[in-house]
This record gives C-alpha cells, sequence and structure tokens, in this order.
C-alpha cells in the first residue's frame, strides 16, 4: 500500500475542513475525489501535499509517515498539480516544463521535457511565452511539468492533482485521463486526481472517493458510489442514471427545475461548506 | 547560433556583450573627469614609466575606488531588485519596497540634522563613518523589522511582508519629512544631495566599509536561483519541488536588506538600478534566475558606472547627483521600451 490515510483531519483558520478521513491508495491505482465545492477536496490534497498541517489522524506514505519524509526525497516521488498556477513573468513552455527537473544538467533534462511536451500536446508552443498561453494550453503546460518531476523515479510515485483538466477540452481531457491511467497501469504510479467530471471520473477512475462536509461519505467502484439517491443526498443534484454496456454509470441531469439541497438549506448541518463564505454572509 | 528559438539572445554571446560594455563603460570612466587621463597615462602610471604624481593620485585615490564602489553598488541593486521581483512574484516590485531606503534615509537624514544635538554622542562615537552606519543599520533594520511583523509560528507571509513595507515606509517617509521641515538650510542642502544619490565622495575607507556586506549579498545570490525559479509559479510549488519555502524567504530577505542597505548607505539614494535591469534582463535572456541574477549584475553596475560617467560630464565642472542622472535617462528609456513592446 503506497498511500495510508487514518482519522485525517485537518483545520484551516481553527476551523476542521477535513474530519476524520480514511481511505487507501494502492500503487498502480487511479483514484478520483469527488464532492461538491468546499467538500475539502483541495484542503485534503493540499495536506498530502504539505502545504497544510495534519491536526489529527496518520498519513503515510511507502510505509513511512508523510511528516518525517525529508523535503528534497518526497519531491522525488510525490509531484503536485496546484488547482491554480499563474505566471507573470516571460518564461518559455520549454523553461516551465524544465522546471519539474531543477537540479539536472539540461542535456540530462531535455529527452524527458521534449518526450512529455509532444505527450500533452505542447510540443509546438515550446518557445512561447508562458503569459500569453490560453487556460488549456497553460494547464496542460504545468500538468507536463508535474510529470516530469517523477518521470523516470525509481521506486514508488504519488500524483497529486487538484482539477487537473479544468480548462481542457473534451479530447484534451479524454487524452489526459487515458494518460493518466496509463501511467498507473504501466509504471504502476499512483493517482489522486480532484475531479468535478462525474462521467470523465466514472469511465476512467479505478475507484472513486465521494467527500460531503470533509468526510467521506462514500467510496468504491463508479457504479456503487454514483447512484441517484447519493448524487441528491451530496450534490443536491437530480440525475438519472444509465449503465453502459462497457459496465460504467453514465449521469444524465434532469431537468425537472428543482435544486434540493439549495432550496431548503439545514442551518444545523455539521461542517461549515467553505469558512470564508460563512465570514462573508 | 546568436537568438535562440524564443528570439531571446543566446547566453554566450549575451554574456560577453554585458562584459564587453562593462569594461568599456569603466576605460571611459576611468579616464575622464576634471583632470583627463589618456590610456597612455594609465598604462605608464600602472608599469611605473610615468612619474605623474597628480596623475597617480587622481587613478588610484579617486577614480578607481569610485569605479569599484559604484560598480558593486549598481550591481547589489539590480541583484536584489531581481530577487525580491521573483520572491513577490511580481516585476514590479523594487528594493525600496520592502522598507530598506526608507529605513536607511530616515537614519541617515536624522544623523544629519540631529547630529549637532541629540545625537552628538553618536558622531562622537562613530566619526566619519556616522553617516553610512547609521543608514546601514536603519535599512536593514526596517527589513527585520518588516519581517517580523509579517512572520508568525515560523511561516512569513510575503502578501504581510509587502504591506508591512508599505506602513514601514509611509511611518519613516513621515519621519524623514519632519527632520527636514526642522532642519537647517544648510543641513537641507546635504540632505537633499543624500537623497539624490551620489559616488562623488567614494573614497578606499567606503569602499572597504560597504564592500564586505556588497560582495556577501552577490556571492550568496547565486544561491537563491533555483528555489526563486519555483516561486515564479507560486509559493506552493516551492514546496511541492522539495525547497524550504520560508528558508528561501528568509534567505532572500537577508540578502536584499544587507545588501541594499550597505548600497544606500555609501551611495544615498539610487533608484531605478533595481527596477529596470532585471525587467530588461528578463525580456533579453529569458526569466530563469540562473541567467538573470548573475547578468543582472554585470548590466546593473554597468549601467551605474556609465551614468555616473555621465554625471560628471555633462554639467562638468560640476556633478549632477547620479540618482537624479538615473531618473533622467532611466525613465523615458523605460517608456520607450514600454510603448514599443507593450510588455505586460
Amino acid at each position: 500500500m503506497l498511500l495510508h490515510v487514518d482519522g485525517l483531519g485537518i483545520h484551516l483558520a481553527g476551523k476542521p475542513i477535513v474530519r476524520d478521513l480514511g481511505f487507501q491508495l494502492n500503487a498502480g491505482e487511479l483514484l478520483v475525489v469527488l464532492g461538491p465545492n468546499g467538500a475539502g477536496k483541495s484542503t485534503l490534497l493540499k495536506g498530502l501535499a504539505g502545504e497544510h498541517k495534519i491536526a489529527n489522524g496518520q498519513v503515510s506514505f511507502a510505509g513511512c509517515t508523510l511528516q518525517n519524509w525529508p523535503k528534497r526525497e518526497i519531491a522525488k516521488r510525490r509531484a503536485v498539480m496546484p488547482q491554480r498556477v499563474e505566471v507573470n513573468f516571460p518564461l518559455t513552455v520549454e523553461e516551465i516544463v524544465r522546471l519539474g527537473r531543477p537540479a539536472e544538467p539540461l542535456s540530462q533534462s531535455m529527452p524527458v521535457v521534449l518526450e512529455l511536451m509532444d505527450m500533452l500536446d505542447v510540443a509546438h508552443l515550446r518557445y512561447r511565452l508562458a503569459p500569453g498561453l490560453s487556460g488549456g494550453e497553460q494547464q496542460r503546460v504545468q500538468l507536463a511539468r508535474v510529470l516530469a518531476q517523477v518521470w523516470d523515479a525509481q521506486g514508488p510515485v504519488l500524483l497529486l492533482l487538484d482539477e487537473c483538466t479544468s480548462a481542457l477540452d473534451p479530447a484534451h481531457q479524454q487524452q489526459v485521463f487515458s494518460l493518466l491511467r496509463r501511467l498507473a497501469k504501466q509504471r504502476g504510479f499512483a493517482v489522486l486526481a480532484v475531479a468535478h467530471d462525474l462521467n470523465l471520473a466514472a469511465r476512467f477512475a479505478d475507484r472513486l472517493l465521494l467527500l460531503h462536509h470533509g468526510q467521506c461519505y462514500t467510496s468504491g467502484q463508479p457504479f456503487e458510489v454514483l447512484n441517484e439517491t447519493v448524487l441528491a443526498a451530496v450534490y443536491g443534484l437530480s440525475a438519472r442514471i444509465i449503465k453502459l454496456e462497457e459496465g460504467y454509470p453514465l449521469v444524465v441531469p434532469r431537468d425537472d427545475g428543482q435544486v434540493p439541497a439549495y432550496a431548503s438549506p439545514s442551518p444545523s448541518s455539521t461542517a461549515p461548506v467553505n469558512p470564508s463564505c460563512l465570514q462573508a454572509s | 547560433m546568436i537568438i535562440d528559438g524564443a528570439g531571446r539572445l543566446a547566453k554566450g554571446p549575451a554574456l560577453l556583450l554585458i562584459v564587453g560594455a562593462a569594461l568599456m563603460v569603466s576605460v571611459v570612466s576611468i579616464t575622464n573627469g576634471a583632470y583627463p587621463l589618456t590610456a597612455g597615462d594609465i598604462l605608464g602610471v600602472l608599469i611605473g614609466d610615468l612619474n605623474d604624481e597628480v596623475a597617480r593620485m587622481v587613478l588610484f585615490d579617486v577614480r578607481l575606488p569610485r569605479l569599484i564602489l559604484g560598480f558593486l553598488v549598481g550591481a547589489v541593486l539590480a541583484v536584489c531588485g531581481a530577487i525580491l521581483q521573483g520572491l513577490f512574484r511580481n516585476p514590479l516590485a523594487d528594493p525600496g519596497l520592502i522598507g530598506v531606503s526608507a529605513g536607511a534615509s530616515l537614519a541617515a537624514i536624522a544623523v544629519i540634522v540631529l547630529g549637532g544635538t541629540w545625537l552628538g554622542g553618536w558622531l562622537d562615537l562613530a566619526g566619519a563613518w556616522a553617516l553610512p552606519i547609521a543608514a546601514f543599520i536603519g535599512g536593514s533594520g526596517t527589513v527585520f523589522l518588516a519581517w517580523r511583523i509579517a512572520s508568525r509560528a515560523g511561516h512569513t507571509s510575503v502578501a504581510t511582508l509587502l504591506l508591512a513595507g508599505i506602513a514601514i515606509n509611509a511611518i519613516a517617509g513621515a519621519g524623514t519629512g519632519l527632520l527636514t521641515f526642522y532642519s537647517s538650510d544648510e543641513e537641507l542642502r546635504s540632505l537633499t544631495f543624500w537623497t539624490m544619490g551620489s559616488l562623488g565622495h567614494a573614497a578606499w575607507d567606503d569602499v572597504a566599509m560597504a564592500a564586505p556586506w556588497l560582495l556577501l549579498s552577490l556571492c550568496a545570490a547565486p544561491f537563491l536561483a533555483r528555489p526563486l525559479d519555483a516561486f515564479l509559479l507560486g509559493e506552493q510549488v516551492v514546496g511541492h519541488l522539495g525547497y524550504n519555502t520560508d528558508w528561501t524567504k528568509r534567505a532572500a530577505i537577508l540578502i536584499a536588506g544587507l545588501g541594499v542597505g550597505a548600497a544606500v548607505a555609501v551611495s544615498g539614494l539610487i533608484g531605478f538600478v533595481g527596477l529596470v535591469v532585471p525587467h530588461l534582463v528578463r525580456h533579453t535572456l529569458g526569466a530563469g534566475h540562473r541567467v538573470v541574477i548573475p547578468a543582472s549584475a554585470l548590466a546593473g553596475g554597468t549601467l551605474l558606472v556609465g551614468a555616473d560617467c555621465l554625471a560628471r560630464v555633462v554639467v562638468a565642472p560640476a556633478e549632477l547627483p547620479i540618482g537624479l542622472m538615473m531618473a533622467l535617462i532611466g525613465g523615458p528609456f523605460f517608456l520607450l521600451l514600454l510603448l514599443r513592446t507593450r510588455i505586460t
């Protein structure tokens, strides 16, 4: 087992955002974390990325407590794609991808950089400056940079990706997710990806983890997690689930004009959805 | 290949170009001035053929310290500008932003105005070095203060650092204004010159006092190149790539505080170098700090020595303050560049 999370709690500004969360991720597995806005998906990912302090519980990576890994060592095995990366400086696409391998001499990192630029369909943008790229292009460049960091790592590799296809067109979304799946199956990467597209998640993930108010609502195979009752309870989404011949569920939203969760907010709901929203209201 | 795929100057030729310019400017700076020296004179003095005591004195006691100090100060201002722009992830950041210049001015002007009265003891103690030492303490002290305000539980917030810098700038500015208001005519003249910057009094004493700090900050800066590259992608990415984010921030602030503090202490306030030089370097050579830091050092030194030459020539036999000169040539040049390329 590559990643073992047990009773994890993460607090932001004193408020619990992730609570008593437990799950496991094996090498070669693609886990997609789902959940409504403010469910704690990004906070969970940042906790696993070492950005947020772990308030309670245990997280172990490759058999060793996460906090005990030396920064340099874990950077060779864990790569993180933040939800948004903004580049204000005139760096070229090639230079950004190369930042994934900062310590290596140019001649050594160049083959990997070229291979990844090609794989993520940004090779034609090689000498373009990042601030002038479209949102989807920037996202692909960042993904190439993140993959470059662990591309030829020996031993266990963990990818943490926060909405890494949110700005991509459908063809590129498909391309990225099938690449992630291939990396998991062929190289044994453990991939944890936060996503919103239920059908994309159902098609490519080995397992889904559905977060609600910072806790695991349910997890398992796509057709176990994605059913009408669960979607209505967690998202307030009214949808029909069609089971496809290939074995994947297909989620089709209904047009019945009702949004139950938002129409009748319950003041006694256990955790704040997002602390900043509460302060603003 | 002089131009690379991204339409930038290739590193090798660009480096040669800057080094060439630096040498040229140095020769011009050494030969020009109130007492003109030809290249032959200098060669003669150096190999001992020429027995001209005045030429010898002008070369060794006036021109050389001024050249060295000018080059070091320009290099440090440009490098510290590059570091802070990387740290703040903002190409418009400037060493003045975290309060170094404001703190140094307040301390220096306090010595000028209150030296005869309240700060008489300090003047007795530090003697001729009272002003530069006070400026250095004032400059690095304010940076330390801003950094303490922005740090909590071992973590430094870059946004708070910026805001603390702005507040400290305002407070120090008010103090400076108050002292200016109470100063006598003679003090006013001397403090005005100080705020416009000058290399005119550069002597070996100044070089000896400032050079260790300036060199320390110049030599330490390249070690931050890689983490600063990661900073360009965002603070969280620094940690993801395996660097110690807080250590990097602390080192950057320390280097900038000591370097700019020492530079301001010996040359007064010289703006513009820290903003424009890294900007120009990035747009001709790329934004990677392994190139930006050394190239900014060379280009910053060259620019300041060049501006100093001009400042000595345009209104000869008098001298324009170099800070004024920098603003005079730098401002329009920067505007021209902006209009031509419309860089965002």
